[in-house]
């Protein structure tokens, strides 16, 4: 009997274990390029905040990681998984921008000794918007949140900067307002792989947190982006460039196209914001969490552009 | 939710003669800081209903009646973007002289409060505020005869204060105190309906920076006129629970005058001013 239990504990422990593990999936799209895909999801305890797709590009000497999950709980696995692929020693950690998805698993990778890198504007966005996070997602992630703590980057970007990993380059791009105002994405030459951050969506509604008309401005920009695959901020781990972009730019201009007009029209922002791009509606995951709020946003910022 | 007293900006004094009006907007603030120190006590007992005290320190006890033959309020029962709500006012009774929009929850409740110039017939407000949490909304207006009357409104949102208002911190320094004038066409040849737009970040004082620990100082417009020629259209006494680039949108009766003319300030003494010309056709 004690045998039996002892043998099912075991199994179920196995399971366990295996689970975590088989859990946090790491897959190589090309050498030395690792990508971990995020769900289609709102950020919660049951999902770790693992909702963003993470990163990391080996060279020869050195790795560096692309952005490290929505909880502590993520970060560490990530670490994990990564450390099962590679042995040499971690010298960057760079995040793509502020969003609570893509930096609250910083602190996993707090004693590793690497650098913490991003846009020039990043501490300043952490500074503005840090407390809030931290105390609004406690109602998303629960308990997840006490072990979340913010990591401002000891290394910033204002326009380009190329970190050296031995025997492989990256390159890493600052933009100017668009998804947020510390967009920065990472081009790995070697591979032709570029990690757009959220300056890419794919399948996930696209978010416009900085500027409506930047983000239209930065898509047009990042065409000219020399890379044979993109890694999105949300959606497939890779997808081809530069044509992932296409949808995500109807989406744009058809939200804005909409609310140009509005705005001509003399409607109130009220009735603009629950109308504009509906007819995007099917085309995408999470449009109810977050068209009626990037229409919002996109009326008041075009209002001023209006004569 | 953040509340702290800490963080309420000082009012600077000003120098050379004190508007009209100016002791009205010192009781106001008093008023706030007085619900602000409520605030913090709820905050300690949730389920506490703060619209009691509120009337007490806004309202100084007043009987307000409420119905909705008055005033009535617009106001979305969702908020999308916590920190751009859409809010209407409707002065339904032509007697309403002050319009005074609360939201309850908030760290500073009183959101706005809004003179009617004489004459000036102005039958709707539209503004946007934030919201920091699931709340009751209040519109109170006070008609000639002295009399109070309220409306109130439940709206689910939340982080609007404490939260990330400016979404482009560089643009947002940039164009500080820029107006814009915008008119709509009005199918009523003696009414006329417009917006004042004004760049300002209007930044909470709420936001606390986790590295340094210091608070972001409070930047807020606190006072806009709002005239056709000389005559006041409307006046606005308001706070951090405007939005980011306050926007006031409005209908009036048109006097003949030639131009509007706006004059704002903000909590750090910003004077910000504009004139648009309107011409004699609606």
């Amino acid at each position: 009997m004690l045998q039996c239990t002892r043998t099912a504990l075991a199994i179920a422990l196995f399971c366990l274990v295996a689970r975590s593990a088989g859990a946090f999936d790491l897959n190589e799209v090309a050498p030395g390029v690792f990508v971990h895909q995020g769900q289609l999801a709102l950020m919660t305890q049951e999902n770790s905040g693992d909702i963003a797709n993470l990163g990391a590009i080996v060279g020869e000497k050195a790795v560096a990681v692309i952005d490290t999950g929505g909880s502590a709980a993520e970060g560490r696995a990530f670490l994990a998984a990564l450390q099962q692929r590679t042995t040499k020693p971690l010298r960057y950690v760079i995040n793509t921008h502020v969003h609570p998805d893509h930096i609250f698993g910083n602190i996993a990778f707090r004693d590793t000794g690497a650098l913490f890198v991003g846009h020039k504007n990043l501490p300043r966005a952490l500074a503005a918007r840090g407390p809030h996070y931290l105390s609004s997602f406690r109602a998303a992630l629960g308990p997840l949140i006490d072990e979340v703590a913010l990591i401002a980057p000891t290394l910033t970007v204002d326009g380009v900067t190329t970190l050296d990993l031995g025997g492989r380059s990256i390159e890493l791009r600052a933009w100017r307002t668009a998804h947020s105002d510390a967009d920065l994405t990472v081009l790995d030459a070697a591979s032709g792989t570029l990690f757009a951050g959220d300056l890419l969506f794919l399948r996930h509604v696209p978010v416009v947190d900085g500027s409506l008309l930047g983000f239209l401005a930065v898509v047009d920009e990042l065409r000219r982006i020399d890379a044979r695959r993109v890694v999105p901020g949300h959606g497939p781990a890779v997808a081809p460039w530069p044509q992932a972009l296409d949808a995500q730019a109807a989406y744009l201009q058809r939200l804005t196209r909409d609310l140009r007009a509005a705005i001509a029209a003399g409607e109130s922002l009220g009735a603009a914001a629950t109308s504009a791009a509906q007819s995007e509606k099917s085309a995408w995951s999470l449009f109810h969490d977050y068209n009626v709020r990037n229409a919002t946003a996109g009326f008041a910022e075009l209002e001023w552009d209006s004569p | 939710m953040i509340r702290r007293t800490a963080s309420l900006p000082a009012r600077k004094p000003r120098s050379g003669g004190e508007p009209e009006g100016s002791r009205t907007a010192l009781r106001l603030t008093a008023a706030v800081m007085a619900s602000l120190l409520a605030g913090a006590a709820f905050a300690q007992a949730p389920k506490i209903d703060p619209w009691p005290g509120l009337v007490t320190d806004i309202f100084h006890d007043r009987p307000i009646a409420a119905h909705e033959g008055v005033v009535a309020l617009q106001a979305p029962v969702r908020a999308e973007d916590a920190a751009i709500v859409p809010m209407t006012i409707t002065l339904v009774d032509p007697a309403v002289r002050k319009a005074t929009l609360v939201i309850d929850e908030n760290p500073m409740p009183m959101a706005a409060a809004f003179t009617i110039g004489e004459g000036a017939a102005v039958a709707s407000i539209e503004t946007r505020v934030r919201v920091n949490s699931y709340t009751n909304v209040h519109v109170v207006a006070e008609t000639a005869d002295g009399a109070l009357h309220s409306v109130v409104k439940f709206v689910k949102a939340s982080g609007g204060c404490s939260a990330p208002a400016i979404k482009d911190q560089d643009e947002a320094a940039a164009n500080l105190g820029k107006m814009k004038f915008r008119r709509f066409s009005s199918a009523d040849p003696a009414r006329r309906e417009a917006q004042i737009m004004i760049r300002h970040p209007n930044n909470s004082g709420l936001q606390m920076d986790p590295i340094s620990r210091a608070y972001i100082p409070a930047h807020f417009i606190d006072r806009v006129e709002v005239r056709q020629g000389d005559a006041l259209i409307f006046s606005m006494e308001g706070g951090i629970s405007l939005s980011e680039d306050p926007a006031f949108r409005f209908s009036y009766k048109p006097n003949g005058a030639r131009t509007i003319r706006v004059e704002a300030h903000d909590n750090e003494g910003g004077v910000f001013s504009g004139e648009w010309p309107v011409d004699d056709a609606s």
